[in-house]
């Protein structure tokens, strides 16, 4: 999932005796399904978790850019370039529906920008690692697009209206950028040895990192239960997990490739696949920023932002003398 | 009247590796604009840019007629096979230089595919047709973008002025024209670039007048990218970074 580690604000999940009548009436809408909408009353806290989430999965479709974009130049085929740049395009576009919906609890973009650029709000730990061979771009489709689907159509039943909503239209495509994914990475697999040589390092690389994207196991996972309470959460970390393991294994067999973790196994009993937990302390040191590629990210960020600076105010002077001129002539 | 074949592969070709260059340039901005929005409108210029190639290196391998696909002549010719005016490859410099260079072509394209939309050449005409929607709409955005950063503040007005007297000299070869040019124009397949010089002078004339820019004296022009002769040492590098894998990995399918 896109947001990680979302630092509830609440002191707890109150009872329904603790709760004030305007909250009662609050948790009542939540409970029988009726979307929260901006002009809505709302708890100071649910606000500020939501501002939170929706900005960090805004950042990360944002920066998410860069690791794709690392192949735009190098794509292969005229074709592959071309829908390489199409899935690039529309992950900036996610990103502008996501700050849009942040914008709505009254937190804007510019603002939240800043908190990103200053270290003070994080995107998801899985574009922290490089994209290091064209299979990559195959696996990233697939395997960090297909996590997200697996997040976001959980999410469409959040209870926040402006990020269901988003989450709905986003998922549509999320699941073509993951079909095409799957497709690439199909080529190959089953192309050269040098081909299936690139897609196996692929998998073996972004295996642990995409189920990383779920974030910590439910047990170290805190402030898990006044989210799932507000339904800005709708599923635990590890059944999101599962399930994309489940879903994801007889796609990795079906490319004849070998699994990238040798204790996958189909379990009977659970009706799920086993699988090894990844190295959690990785996890955490990526999210502390020092993942391969953290560093690298936020200063290609920053710049772009910095460097665009004389763009936006000329722009943004251009846009006023305009208005004053329309103005002086009416 | 028939057309000489090389000379219609000539043409394709010019065609194509201009919006094949173009595109690739444009595509290097990715996740790196000043703003959002322009992350969405640079990659969408640039998949318009490398759907025109498609199309028009389609129909030059086609002509070509010894097998080979659009991929073929994008990946696998060197440098003094390509056949795009040198504005194109010229480096992307800060986002004004790239938006004005954007202008500039953008320009040429709109007067150009106006007249291709009418080829003798059925395919030509389709091919124009497709795109001169596409174009229409970069004209309008990079003319907007030029008018509002040459109007805006005094440091964005000196680097728009200062892209403007770097790009200048590479302007004048979309209108040169030689004996390619002249066999298009006798079998109707395409103008001669020379009679378009005026329509695309007023057209940016206007619009840098508006982002009260001046356009330098100078009509000297560097030359030797549409017929090959001599491209700028910018375009290797380009070509190595778009040619890698297919160079590296041949006759993968991808
Ligand atoms: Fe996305
Ligand atoms: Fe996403
Ligand atoms: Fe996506």
């Amino acid at each position: 999932m896109y947001a990680q580690m979302i630092k509830t604000a609440s002191a707890g999940v109150k009872s329904r005796e603790e709760m004030t009548d305007q909250e009662r009436e609050f948790q009542d809408k939540i409970d029988n399904d009726i979307k929260i909408e901006p002009r809505d009353w709302m708890p100071d806290d649910y606000r500020r978790t939501l501002i939170r989430q929706i900005g960090q999965h805004a950042h990360s479709e944002v920066v998410g850019q860069l690791p794709e974009g690392n192949w735009i130049t190098r794509a292969p085929t005229l074709e592959r370039k071309a829908i390489l740049l199409a899935k690039v395009q529309d992950e900036a576009g996610h990103g502008l529906y996501l700050y849009s919906a942040a914008e709505t609890l009254g937190e804007s973009r510019d603002e939240l920008v800043r908190l990103l650029h200053e270290g003070r709000m994080k995107y998801s730990s899985i574009f922290n690692y490089p994209t290091l061979n064209w299979a990559d771009i195959g696996a990233v489709g697939w395997l960090v697009d297909g996590a997200a689907i697996v997040n976001q159509v959980a999410l469409q039943r959040t209870s926040y209206g402006p990020y269901s909503r988003a989450m709905i239209r986003i998922c549509k495509e999320e699941s073509f950028h993951a079909r095409q994914g799957y497709h690439a990475i199909m080529k190959m697999a089953f192309g050269t040895p040098e081909q299936t040589r690139q897609a196996q390092s692929a998998v073996d690389r972004l295996w642990f990192p995409a189920i990383m994207m779920f974030g910590p196991t439910d047990a170290d996972s805190t402030n898990s239960d006044q989210s799932m309470a507000w339904k800005i959460k709708v599923k635990s970390n590890d059944e999101l997990r599962q399930q994309f393991v489940d879903q994801t294994v007889p796609q990795i067999e079906y490319l004849g490739l070998d699994l990238p973790d040798p204790n996958i196994k189909w379990n009977e009993e659970r009706g799920h696949y086993d699988f090894s937990d990844p190295d959690w302390s990785e996890f955490f040191n990526v999210i502390k920023g020092n993942g391969p590629c953290n560093v690298d990210r936020m200063k290609d960020r920053v710049a772009a932002w910095d460097d665009g600076e004389w763009v936006r105010d000329g722009l943004l002077a251009h846009a006023q003398k305009k208005a004053a001129a329309k103005v002086a002539a009416e | 009247m028939s057309v000489d074949k090389q000379q219609l592969l000539q043409f394709l070709l010019r065609q194509g590796d201009n919006t094949l260059v173009l595109g690739h340039r444009v595509s290097e901005w990715c996740g790196h604009s000043p703003i959002l929005e322009e992350d969405i409108a640079l990659a969408n210029t640039a998949l318009d840019l490398i759907g025109q190639t498609q199309m028009w290196l389609g129909y030059a391998a086609e002509v070509q007629g010894e097998g080979k696909t659009a991929d073929d002549l994008a990946f696998l010719r060197d440098a003094w096979d390509f056949r795009n005016v040198l504005l194109v490859e010229m480096p992307n410099g800060d986002f004004g230089q790239t938006l004005l260079r954007q202008f500039l072509f953008d320009a040429f394209q709109s007067v150009l595919m106006g007249r291709l939309m009418k080829s003798s050449d059925e395919q030509v005409a389709a091919i124009a047709a497709k795109a001169s929607k596409e174009i229409a709409y970069h004209v309008e955005r990079s003319a907007d973008t030029v008018v509002g950063l040459g109007d805006g503040t005094e440091e964005s007005h000196d680097r728009m002025q200062a892209a403007l007297e770097y790009l200048w000299p590479y302007a004048g070869e979309m209108f040169e024209s030689d004996d390619t040019d002249a066999a298009m124009a006798a079998a109707g397949v395409a103008p001669d670039p020379a009679g378009l010089r005026e329509e695309y002078d007023a057209l940016i004339g206007k619009v840098l007048g508006e982002a009260t820019l001046t356009i330098p004296d100078s009509r000297y022009n560097h030359k030797g990218g549409r017929n090959g002769a001599m491209h700028t040492e910018h375009l290797g590098h380009l070509l190595t970074s778009m040619q890698w894998l297919q160079r590296a990995y041949p006759g993968c399918e991808w």
